[in-house]
């Protein structure tokens, strides 16, 4: 219910805009992965948004997970004869029979939030995050808060050995380089979920002399974050103030956090995938400019002073 | 009386003796395991963690044991606490009153263990097959249910569930202490028990004998399937929201585990809930230590798997043996 009245609003949204939007009348197809996570829901409504925002008519396909489903839906927009084609592909590899059907069909395409293992002469641009910067901007972040002071952080991995856990690390401790009042003290993965980053936190404030030890958290992810401010405060301690708070992704509920005063941090991994894919597309499509192979998105740090409750409210119908 | 509780105690003897090694060794890698204090009215402590953490493999390892004595298996019990607590929290947005959320959470719980015992006891599919079923779907559906976002509640009688206290204690352990002890009472205070493990070693036998067999395997089901619920309740309750993909994730794994660390034969018969519950204890003593003792993640998985080898084989029929043997020599 929820997301269709964010539908119908965005639709109104997009009539009243339609006339300044100067894209003619586009036919593009869009290969989404599927809806594994809220994040993947956000991105989908967003895409259909920018689509009507711009009056394009956008056709939407759902490939449960699927990558001979993608492919099935590639070959059926070339076959349509579509404009232009953004995909989300689900793995890296294995793609470049289709993409060069739709060179061959003089159709571009525009990878999203990931990337192929393809020649890129296969398709236009890619419009992706980068998770080093991320993590990066996280550590930056504390190393200005704690200005010098001496600061015991802990962090709450993700998936072991998955790339955004491997990547968000590495910025960070790029950020906390040089800085040597900051001292990662533990770090383990609570798996990307609420009720293990709950979990492990519980055991970092046992291990670290009942979180006395403790001036910051970082979370890879902000539903770690969500769980082990419950631990903080069942320990008896006031998160985003005891012990600071700061992790990726900039989910609503976060913004509910640090409108508590919960949490202090988070960086955007933005769903807005779509605007940048179609601003570079009409670029190409007017007369011919080629973007950059990689467009990186803007990884933006919020703070408690960013209105988070109005974020909250703005990114509640997203669909996450 | 006397000897049934020595023949009890010798029972659980390997699963205690594990637990404590495990404990110790805790304890030397983290030298403030054991300490404990009262903190909003409440015992606060690594044990009271492993307690309060190990409550749903616990819960899942009830309902289990007696699935596995009738030599049946349950796999989608991690998927129905993802659907009883979607149901929950999705009752709770809603505005429904406690009861009515609690009443929908376990009536969902019974509702999956009839589907599965129906098709086990009715249909003859085989345990493994039928429950395979809910354990792929069950997801799926609870990703409907919460309309594939995570659903978060505020109403403070289902929090107080998930992390509340009572008598001291937190609430997932009181609810997996009373609810264990219930079930172990029910089955070994009546011959309910038997009937399960005369099931468990020969259903055409038992069915012969005049056991109605389709009815006790349907009844295991059920009770595999409200201890899911009240597992499901409490991993929902505990982060205040239904998380469909994660919740109780694996966890069927961990509760078969639980089961056979605690000595059942997966080949059915013979069973005991409260070496069970010792068994998912020690699951959870493991997953606590690793996290208190500050090893990189990328060993957490080996570290459990050495120390789970390590007990099963100190439990296997052959060391057993070889044990019984060697000490009856000595005393000789």
């Amino acid at each position: 219910m929820k997301f269709k009245n964010a539908l119908s609003c965005a639709t109104i949204l997009a009539a009243c805009m339609f006339g300044s939007a100067s894209a003619a009348d586009l036919t593009i197809g869009f290969s989404q992965i599927g809806s594994e996570s809220g994040w993947r829901a956000a991105e989908t409504t967003l895409t259909k948004q920018q689509a009507e925002k711009r009056g394009i008519d956008l056709k939407f396909a759902d490939a449960q997970q699927k990558q001979e489903n993608q492919i099935k839906a590639l070959r059926s927009f070339i076959a349509q004869g579509v404009d232009a084609i953004l995909i989300a592909p689900v793995v890296a590899t294995g793609w470049d029979e289709v993409l060069t059907e739709a060179k061959d069909a003089e159709i571009p395409v525009i990878l999203l939030d990931r990337t192929v293992d393809s020649k890129d002469d296969l398709y236009l641009t890619a419009v992706t995050s980068d998770l080093v910067h991320e993590g990066n901007v996280a550590g930056k972040w504390l190393v200005d808060t704690t200005a010098g002071k001496p600061c015991n952080v802990v962090e709450l991995q993700g998936t072991t050995g998955s790339s955004p856990a491997i990547d968000r690390k590495k910025g960070f401790e790029e950020a906390l380089k040089g800085h040597d009042n900051l001292k990662i003290v533990r770090s383990q993965t609570g798996d990307f979920t609420r009720t293990k980053g709950k979990e492990v936190m519980e055991s970092f404030l046992k291990a670290e002399d009942g979180g006395k030890n403790i001036c910051a958290l970082y979370a890879h992810n902000d539903d770690m974050a969500v769980g082990a401010i419950q631990a903080i405060k069942e320990a008896g301690l006031k998160p985003g103030k005891d012990i600071l708070v700061v992790s990726i992704d900039a989910v609503p509920d976060i913004f509910q956090a640090m409108a508590a005063g919960e949490a202090n941090a988070t960086v955007e991994l933005t769903p807005n995938m779509a605007g940048p894919a179609l601003d570079a597309l009409d670029a190409f499509l007017k007369d011919g400019t080629k973007p950059a192979k990689w467009i990186q998105t803007e990884s933006k740090l919020y703070t408690q002073a960013d209105d988070p409750q109005k974020i909250y409210e703005e990114k509640k119908g997203l669909g996450y | 009386m006397i000897e049934s509780a020595l023949r009890f105690g010798h029972r659980l003897l390997p699963q205690l003796v594990a637990l404590t090694i495990i404990l110790l060794l805790i304890w030397l890698v983290f030298p403030g395991f054991f300490s404990m204090e009262i903190q909003n009215g409440r015992l606060y402590g690594s044990v009271i963690d492993i307690l309060n953490r190990g409550a749903p493999v616990a819960l899942l390892a009830v309902g289990m044991t007696v699935v596995i004595a009738t030599k049946g298996i349950d796999l989608s019990v991690g998927a129905v606490m993802a659907i009883c607590g979607a149901v929950a929290a999705a009752s709770s947005v809603r505005g429904d009153p406690l009861i009515v959320t609690l009443l929908l959470a376990i009536g969902t719980g019974l509702v999956c263990g009839v589907w599965n015992g129906f098709l086990v006891s009715v249909l003859n599919i085989q345990p493994i097959i039928a429950t395979l079923v809910l354990m792929v779907a069950g997801r799926g559906i609870a990703q409907l249910v919460t309309e594939g976002a995570i659903l978060t509640f505020n109403d403070p009688g289902l929090i107080f569930i998930g992390s509340g206290a009572f008598a001291g204690l937190p609430m997932p352990v009181v609810i997996w202490l009373v609810f264990g002890i219930a079930v172990t009472l029910l089955v070994r205070r009546t011959a309910l028990g038997m009937l399960i493990e005369a099931v468990g070693i020969n259903r055409r036998a038992s069915t012969l004998s005049g056991i109605q067999t389709p009815l006790l395997l349907m009844a295991a089901y059920m009770l595999s399937g409200l201890c899911a619920a009240i597992a499901g309740l409490i991993v929902t309750a505990d982060i205040k929201g239904a998380d469909a993909n994660n919740a109780g994730l694996w966890l069927e794994l961990d509760a078969i585990l639980a089961v056979v660390v605690g000595g059942t034969s997966l080949l059915g018969g013979r069973f005991s809930i409260i070496a069970s519950l010792a068994g998912a204890m020690i699951i959870q003593a493991v997953n606590t230590g690793i996290l208190l003792s500050g090893f990189p993640p990328e060993f957490n998985l080996i570290i459990k798997a050495a120390i789970i080898v390590i007990i099963l084989v100190i439990q296997s029929p052959r060391v057993q043996a070889g044990v019984t043997f060697l000490s009856r020599k000595s005393v000789r």
